[in-house]
C-alpha cells in the first residue's frame, strides 16, 4: 500500500467483497478499538465488539437469522432474478459483475425477504445484502421489496426493512432510479391499512435507498455508528471544499439532528422491535 | 418594442456546433458589408441562411448522448420561468417551506393554463453568475423539496392539477442539506406524490439529475423535451465511479441510456416533445409552444379520470417499473 492510498478515506463501496462476517482463524481484531477478540466471543455477541460496542457489518441472512424466531420462517420473492436491460459495460460487463457477486455471496441479488415472527409477532422482513454489489437497489431489489410489502398487506402484517446500501444500481440506469418511486409508493398501501412499517438503518445507508423509503418508516431505527446520508462524504467534501465535522452522517449525529427515532444495540433489537410493533398495533406486550 | 428585441441574444456555441458558428459569423459579416455596399448581396445571405438551417438540422439529427447532455445543460436553455412566461398566465409565485427558508433552486406558484387554475413547480437555474449562486445551480436543499411538497398539498386541497418542470444536476450534496434531512425530504415527496389526488404532469426540460429530479417527478405522465436527459447519476459521476475517470463521461452517457429516445423505447417515459431545429435555446417560444400543445393534450386525457381511477393507474404504473426475470414457481 502506498502512502497515497493510505491517506485516502476508506471507500464506502468495496470492489472486492470481503466476507467480514465469516473470518478465518481463531482471533479477530476489532476495526474500531483494535482489541484482539476470540472469534467465539464476538460471534456470541452478534458481531458487536464486547470491548467497545462497535457494530461490525454482517450479512443479510445472518441478520434475519438473528432477528427471526426459528420456527415457521420462509423466504419470499427469491423467484425474481436479475437481467441486464442496458447490456451495460464499463471496465467489466454488468452480467459478469452479477455472476461474480453471486459467486461471492451465494445470493442472487441484494435483497432478501422473509416472512416469520419476532418474539411471536408475525411479520414480513427484508434485509439488504451489502456484499452483493454494494447493496445497490436495482429492479430485483425493488420487485422483491414490493412483493414483501404485498404479502404483508394481504395478510395484515407489519413490514420491516434493514438497509445496508450504497444507493441505486448505476448499471441499470433509470430503471434503478424508478425503484425509489416504486418501493416508496408501495408503502402507502400499508398506511391505508394501518400496518406498521419500520426501518432499521445499518452501516451504510446512502443515496437512492436513503432518499426513498428509508426515512418513511413509522419508526426509524438505526444501529450505533452507522453511516447514513444522501450524498457520500467524499462527494460532499469535494463540493463544499471543507473538512466534514467529526461523526458527520453517523447515527449519533442523525439522532441529534432529529432525523431518526432511536439507536438500538443489535443485541437488544429483537426485543425492542417486538415492543415497537406490538405498541403500534395495539397488541399486548410480548413475553421475553 | 422594436423588432430587434425579439431576436435572441448571441448564441453560445457548443464544441460540436463549430461549423454552424463559422457559417453564422460569415452571415454576420455579409450583413455588415451589405449595409454599406451598393451591390445587393441579400440573395447570397439568404442562401447561406438556408445552408445554416440545413447544417444545424443535420448536426442535431446525429447528436450523441453526451452531446445531448451538453445541449440539456446549454447556458441559454429555457428554464422553468421561461416556460411559465410562454405557457401560463396570471402566475402568482409562492415562497418558502414554512419551517426554515425559501429555497430559490425550486420555484413555483399558482397560474392559469388556458384559463384553468393549476400549480406550477420546477427547478430553476440562474443565467448569470449572481443568479446561478442565488439558485444554487438548480440544486435544491431539503427546504426546496419541502416547499414543493407544500405547494403540491395546496394543489390537492383545491383540486387543481400540477405541472412540474425538471431541470437539476441533482439535489445539493452539502453539509447543511444533510443536517436538515435531504434524504427524508426527497423520500417524503416520493411518498406523498404517489397518492396525491390530483393529476401530476411532469416534464424534463433540461437535466433530470437522479433523486433530486425524481423528487418532483412522480407523475401520471412523464414528458421529456427532445434534447433533455434523465439519469440515475450524472455521466461524469458514473464514469468516475465505474471507470475511475470522469473523462469517460461520453461512454457512460452512451451506455446508461439517458436520452429521451432511449427512455421512451424502454417505456420509462411517455412522450417526447420535439424542439425547434437546433434545440429549444435557439427559439424558446417555439419550444414552449410545442410543449404547451403536448401538455394540453395530456391534461385533457388525465382530466377524464376520477381521482380514484387516477390514483389506481398511477400506482400500477409505479409498480410496473423494472426489468427482471422470474423463475416458474
Amino acid at each position: 500500500m502506498s502512502w497515497l492510498t493510505k491517506l485516502l478515506p476508506p471507500k464506502i463501496k468495496r470492489d472486492q467483497p470481503i466476507k467480514k462476517s465469516m473470518p478465518e482463524g481463531l482471533w479477530i481484531k476489532c476495526e474500531a478499538c483494535e482489541a484482539v477478540l476470540y472469534r467465539s466471543d464476538i460471534e456470541s455477541s452478534q458481531y458487536v465488539c464486547p470491548k467497545c460496542g462497535h457494530h461490525k457489518r454482517i450479512r443479510a441472512r445472518h441478520r434475519l437469522d438473528l432477528l427471526l424466531d426459528p420456527e415457521g420462517r420462509f423466504e419470499l420473492g427469491s423467484e425474481v432474478l436479475p437481467v441486464d436491460p442496458l447490456k451495460f459495460k464499463d471496465s467489466k460487463k454488468y452480467a459478469d459483475r452479477l455472476a461474480a457477486a453471486f459467486e461471492d455471496t451465494g445470493e442472487s441479488d441484494a435483497l432478501i425477504v422473509m416472512q416469520g415472527a419476532v418474539c411471536n409477532v408475525p411479520l414480513v422482513v427484508a434485509a439488504f445484502e451489502f456484499d452483493f454489489l454494494g447493496g445497490s437497489m436495482g429492479s430485483v431489489v425493488g420487485e422483491r421489496f414490493v412483493r414483501g410489502v404485498k404479502a404483508a398487506y394481504e395478510q395484515g402484517l407489519p413490514f420491516v426493512c434493514f438497509t445496508a446500501t450504497g444507493g441505486a444500481r448505476m448499471q441499470e440506469g433509470l430503471f434503478s432510479l424508478m425503484q425509489m418511486a416504486k418501493t416508496t409508493a408501495s408503502i402507502t398501501r400499508l398506511s391505508a391499512k394501518r400496518l406498521p412499517f419500520v426501518t432499521i438503518l445499518t452501516d451504510p445507508t446512502m443515496g437512492g435507498v436513503s432518499a426513498s423509503f428509508a426515512f418513511m418508516g413509522d419508526v426509524v431505527i438505526a444501529e450505533p455508528g452507522a453511516l447514513i446520508g444522501f450524498a457520500g462524504p467524499r462527494v460532499i467534501e469535494q463540493t463544499v471544499r471543507e473538512k466534514l465535522p467529526e461523526g458527520f452522517q453517523r447515527s449519533e449525529f442523525l439522532i441529534e439532528k432529529g432525523a431518526i427515532d432511536m439507536i438500538v444495540d443489535r443485541r437488544e433489537l429483537r426485543e425492542r422491535l417486538g415492543q415497537v410493533l406490538t405498541l403500534l398495533s395495539g397488541q399486548p406486550a410480548i413475553n421475553s | 418594442m422594436h423588432a430587434g428585441a425579439l431576436r435572441p441574444v448571441k448564441t453560445t456555441f457548443l464544441d460540436f456546433e463549430q461549423p454552424i458558428a463559422d457559417l453564422e459569423s460569415k452571415i454576420e459579416e455579409l450583413r455588415f458589408v451589405q449595409d454599406e455596399s451598393a451591390v445587393d448581396i441579400s440573395e447570397e445571405i439568404s442562401r447561406l441562411e438556408v445552408k445554416r438551417q440545413a447544417l444545424t438540422k443535420d448536426i442535431y439529427a446525429k447528436l450523441t448522448p453526451w452531446q445531448i447532455a451538453q445541449v440539456a445543460r446549454h447556458p441559454q436553455r429555457p428554464y422553468t420561468f421561461d416556460y411559465v412566461q410562454h405557457m401560463f398566465s396570471d402566475f402568482q409565485e409562492l415562497h418558502g417551506d414554512r419551517a426554515f427558508a425559501d429555497d430559490k433552486a425550486i420555484v413555483g406558484g399558482l397560474a392559469r393554463f388556458n384559463g384553468r387554475s393549476c400549480m406550477v413547480i420546477g427547478h430553476q437555474k440562474g443565467r448569470d453568475t449572481k443568479e446561478k449562486i442565488l439558485r444554487n445551480f438548480g440544486m435544491p436543499r431539503p427546504e426546496g423539496y419541502r416547499k414543493a411538497l407544500r405547494m403540491m398539498k395546496l394543489a390537492e386541497k383545491f383540486a387543481i392539477p400540477i405541472f412540474t418542470f425538471v431541470d437539476t444536476p441533482g439535489a445539493y450534496p452539502g453539509i447543511d442539506a444533510e443536517e436538515r434531512g435531504q434524504s427524508e425530504a426527497i423520500g417524503h415527496n416520493l411518498y406523498v406524490m404517489a397518492e396525491l389526488r390530483v393529476p401530476i404532469i411532469s416534464t424534463i426540460i433540461g437535466e433530470g439529475g437522479s433523486g433530486g429530479a425524481l423528487a418532483i417527478a412522480v407523475a401520471d405522465q412523464q414528458l421529456m423535451m427532445q434534447f433533455s436527459t434523465y439519469s440515475v447519476i450524472s455521466p461524469e459521476g458514473c464514469a468516475s465511479i465505474l471507470w475511475k475517470s470522469a473523462d469517460k463521461a461520453p461512454e457512460a452517457a452512451e451506455t446508461m441510456g439517458i436520452t429521451a429516445a432511449r427512455l421512451k423505447a424502454q417505456g420509462l417515459i411517455d412522450k417526447i416533445v420535439n424542439e425547434p431545429i437546433g434545440g429549444a435555446h435557439r427559439d424558446p417560444r417555439a419550444g414552449a409552444q410545442s410543449l404547451k400543445r403536448a401538455l394540453q393534450e395530456t391534461l385533457k386525457q388525465l382530466s377524464e379520470h376520477s381521482p380514484e381511477v387516477l390514483l389506481e393507474k398511477r400506482f400500477e404504473r409505479l409498480m410496473s417499473y423494472g426489468k427482471f426475470k422470474e423463475l416458474a414457481a
